[in-house]
């Protein structure tokens, strides 16, 4: 039975789904169901200054989009930080933790970009026994207007600059939750690491609008007819929040910098992706807010299983394990040729890989009176379009031509040795073969 | 008290309630999430093969879509466009035997995307709405004769006023519709749905229906030839085919044509007689449709006696099931000799059969059951065929409907192919624009 605990910058948990901090963290209430639940860690939904507590919308927080039979695919929010006292939350969470300290429990903290503020709430935090903070430099909506949440993410100094005061006015380990609003993760996680955090977490939620009401004209959620971007998450977002961990995993600056993965994780299977590109856990919110806390439980079974069949004892035993296949699109092998092939037993006809390469790609499917199905490969380019568009999964496949066939498509025979853009031909730049 | 077991032919074996529960929709209609997580299912095929499979060929990935993309009215038109008749295709159709079966997830999942019920959702939302969604071209002042309203002439009938002609609708009975309103089983199409329906096509406009008009009875071919510009006969088979058995003449024997479109002209059931053991000869739909309502009615058993196999039937597996659901025993490979009785009907004498090498042989084994209905669904047959050329006992077509006289056209059960309401609505629309070919 594989160890699903982990040691995520020395905080312990009993696995490695922690929930995102975001609504189903927000109280007492529902940290304890989600412990009692399994979860293996909880960052507390981002608390505020100690004041007057910021205020929602009293309408709706949330847009989506959904896929086939509504299943929910991407949502969006436009809910803001804790809008209950400070007080309240640091009670709750003493309480939380007193009564569940084998569970992490990390306070995610958004407080103006002024050292008075960090200073003042730090001491408060570490009260509580939390294991560590989370800084939301992330969030899109609402608090980005007030300089604080993405508008602190998009200024890499800024990140450097808060993460220096948290590092000197707190001894617990400091993450940094990073907004996937920006055009190269790397900086962030660079100024994050400058500044001294111990890790970084990503994604937090894309700016969005997820639909427009055709009878209003308001962007969804509307409220009273108008709309505001929200941040987005769920599954849709998760490649692109693979690729920003993956950035982050390979860059040399920040490489083995540990990493909290976010982003759409709905399965075992993302999870075990984020943690195989370097990540330490993963944190979850949207598929907990879609089918509730037990949602853990196939998630830890899952893993569990995988790394049963695959011969891992821990999680440590395939963590970054892809890292070193990420590479640039110069450096992939051109005499790699795969061909695709369809298992006509498993075919069932609906001719989707047809229309999609004959309407949209290079007419290398073949479609015969009877409905038969075949590739051409002296035409196929092996895009895998007609793979992602069948219904039926394993029904077509990319087969690899060995080297030294016959390509049918180019006439070239294909070499055995790796050989890259670098030194093409057609390359303005190609190194001169050594 | 009359129950299932009160002996001979008797009305109100079950209470209204429960009569009134058996014959409710055989497929109900979808909700909008039924339709809704029922149209995320289609595939939206390539070329899709259910759409081959539609003898009126309608697009139905498109119409999915359209329902699923919140459209049910602008599906509908999808529907219509091929098919006027699209509300009660979908509640007829043998869909086992057409698009479903085609569908590409019976393939994969032996579970098709249900079309009928969606095609109905859809049509059902749009007819739901004042008004019609056709609109007619500018009068061409032709005028084009058509005998009967049954499916094919209404089909005819509507496309060529949606071409600007007049249409004229010659029907014998009291009412149009045709097999529509006489024939198919009452669950299947409830709520007076085929009367509301041609009420709705007619909505058009430019189609007049003249009642008590049979053809070679008080109307003939050359005067109607003489009166219109192109004639269209979708007189269906008004003929029903009969045995030569000793006892037909008994009280209690009739054809299962007869005994549906009292079923379906009832407003009240309770009050239809119906025989405590009822024996239906055949293995069509028709068959199948009265031996499932006679026992809707409450008849205590009902055996459906075919000559041959449950392979060779009529009736799709579908409709099969159904009847063996409803506790109607299916006895296979046994042919009437003989019906007994003293007056009315009081047993069947039936023969076993064999068959070898595609030739039904007696086996002389004989088997008598207890009857006191036995109901004849054995073929109907064309019972006039106005001078044209026929052959195989149906008026000879060529292309889109063509007799062997020029001017005349015709299609639906009359014509060759299969005698289904999609098929005779295709055939009357394709004969329309033929004519309007014609005629231009």
């Amino acid at each position: 039975m594989a160890d699903l605990t982990t040691d995520f910058l020395g905080i312990k948990s009993p696995n490695p789904f922690w929930l995102a901090s975001a609504p189903p963290t927000d109280k007492e209430y529902n940290v304890r169901r989600a412990f009692d639940a399994g979860w293996g860690g909880v960052v507390w939904k981002t608390l505020g200054e100690a004041g007057p507590p910021v205020v929602n919308v009293n309408g709706p927080r949330y847009g989506a989009i959904w896929g086939a039979d509504r299943r929910l695919l991407g949502l969006n929010n436009i809910e803001l930080i804790t809008d209950r006292p400070l007080e309240v939350n640091l009670e709750e969470m003493t309480r939380v933790k007193r009564d569940y300290p084998d569970h992490a429990l990390i306070a995610s903290i958004m407080v103006p970009c002024e050292e008075a503020s960090w200073k003042a709430i730090l001491p408060r935090v570490a009260e509580t026994g939390a294991d560590g903070i989370e800084l939301n430099f992330g969030c899109p909506h609402g608090m980005s207007e007030r300089g604080m949440g993405a508008a602190v993410g998009q200024v890499p100094e800024y990140i450097q600059m808060v993460a220096e005061w948290c590092k000197q006015y707190y001894d617990q380990p400091v993450i940094v939750k990073l907004t996937p609003n920006i055009t190269d993760i790397r900086y962030p996680a660079r100024a994050a690491k400058a500044g001294g955090a111990d890790a970084v977490s990503l994604i937090n939620t894309v700016s969005s609008i997820t639909a427009v009401n055709l009878d209003t004209f308001s962007p969804e959620p509307s409220i009273d007819g108008k709309g505001s971007h929200g941040g987005y998450c769920g599954p849709a977002v998760k490649p692109i929040a693979l690729n920003m961990v993956a950035e982050i995993a390979r860059d040399p600056e920040t490489h083995g910098l540990p990493v909290s993965g976010i982003g759409g994780i709905t399965t075992w299977r993302d999870a075990a992706e984020y943690i195989a590109l370097g990540c330490g856990n993963v944190q979850v919110c949207t598929a907990a807010m879609t089918y509730g806390f037990k949602i853990v439980e196939e998630m830890k079974r899952g893993l569990s299983q995988w790394m049963d069949e695959k011969g891992y004892a821990t999680i440590e035993d395939f963590r970054g394990r892809a890292v070193p296949n990420v590479t640039d699109w110069q450096y992939l092998n051109l005499n790699y040729v795969t061909k695709a092939r369809i298992d006509q037993d498993a075919c069932i006809k609906c001719g989707r890989c047809y229309a999609a390469c004959e309407d949209t790609s290079h007419q290398a499917i073949t479609m015969s009176a009877d409905r038969v199905f075949d590739v051409d490969d002296s035409e196929c380019v092996a895009c895998n379009l007609c793979i992602d568009v069948c219904p039926v999964e394993e029904c077509i496949t990319m087969e690899r031509l060995a080297p030294g066939t016959t390509d049918p498509r180019t006439g070239r025979v294909i070499p055995a040795e790796h050989a890259d853009w670098t030194s093409h031909p057609n390359n303005p730049m190609a190194r001169a073969a050594e | 008290m009359t129950s299932a077991h009160t002996p001979g032919l008797a009305a109100g074996r079950l209470d209204a309630e429960e009569i009134a529960s058996n014959f409710a929709d055989l497929h109900p209609a979808y909700d909008p999430h039924e339709a809704a997580v029922a149209a995320d299912r289609c595939y939206f095929c390539h070329d899709a093969p259910c759409i081959t499979a539609c003898p009126t060929d309608i697009d139905i990935p498109l119409f999915v879509r359209q329902i699923s993309t919140g459209q049910p009215e602008a599906a509908a038109q999808t529907i219509f466009e091929q098919n006027i008749l699209g509300g009660m295709c979908a509640r007829v159709c043998p869909t086992e035997t057409l698009c479903e079966e085609a569908c590409v997830r019976e393939a994969a999942e032996g579970k098709p995307v249900e079309i009928g019920r969606l095609q109905r959702f859809a049509t059902d939302a749009a007819m739901a709405r004042q008004g019609h969604p056709f609109r007619r071209a500018e009068a061409t002042g032709k005028s084009i004769g058509i005998v009967g309203s049954g499916p094919a002439g209404l089909a005819c009938a509507h496309r060529l006023a949606m071409k600007g002609h007049d249409v004229t609708i010659y029907e014998a009975r009291e009412r149009p519709g045709g097999l529509n309103e006489f024939g198919l089983a009452a669950y299947k199409t409830t709520e007076n749905f085929a009367a509301r329906e041609i009420d709705w096509l007619l909505g058009i406009g430019g189609i007049t229906i003249a009642q008590g008009k049979a053809l070679g009875k008080n109307i003939d071919l050359p005067a109607l030839q003489q009166a219109h510009d192109a004639v269209f006969l979708g007189i269906g088979l008004a003929g029903v085919n009969t045995l030569d058995l000793p006892g037909l003449d008994l009280s209690g024997v009739r054809n299962a044509v007869d005994f549906i479109a009292d079923l379906r002209q009832a407003d009240d059931k309770t009050v239809l007689p119906v025989g405590r053991n009822v024996v239906v000869i055949g293995g069509g739909m028709t068959a199948i449709d009265a031996a499932v309502q006679s026992r809707l009615l409450g008849a205590e058993t009902v055996t459906l006696a075919y000559r041959r196999n449950r392979a060779a039937m009529g009736a799709s597996g579908f409709e099969q099931d159904l009847a063996a659901t409803q506790g109607v025993h299916l006895m296979t490979n046994v042919t009437p000799i003989a019906v007994h009785g003293d007056g009315a009907v009081q047993e069947i004498e039936l023969e076993r059969t064999h068959a070898a090498n595609g030739t039904l042989k007696p086996t002389g084994e004989r088997v008598r059951l207890p009857a006191d209905q036995v109901l004849l669904a054995i073929g109907q047959t064309l019972a006039e065929d106005a001078g044209l050329a026929t052959e195989r006992g149906k008026i000879t077509v060529s292309g889109p409907g063509r007799t062997s006289l020029t001017g005349v056209w015709a299609g639906g059960d009359c014509t060759p192919g299969e005698d289904l309401t999609v098929v005779a609505v295709a055939e009357g629309r394709d004969a329309a624009e033929d004519i309007h070919a014609a005629l231009s």
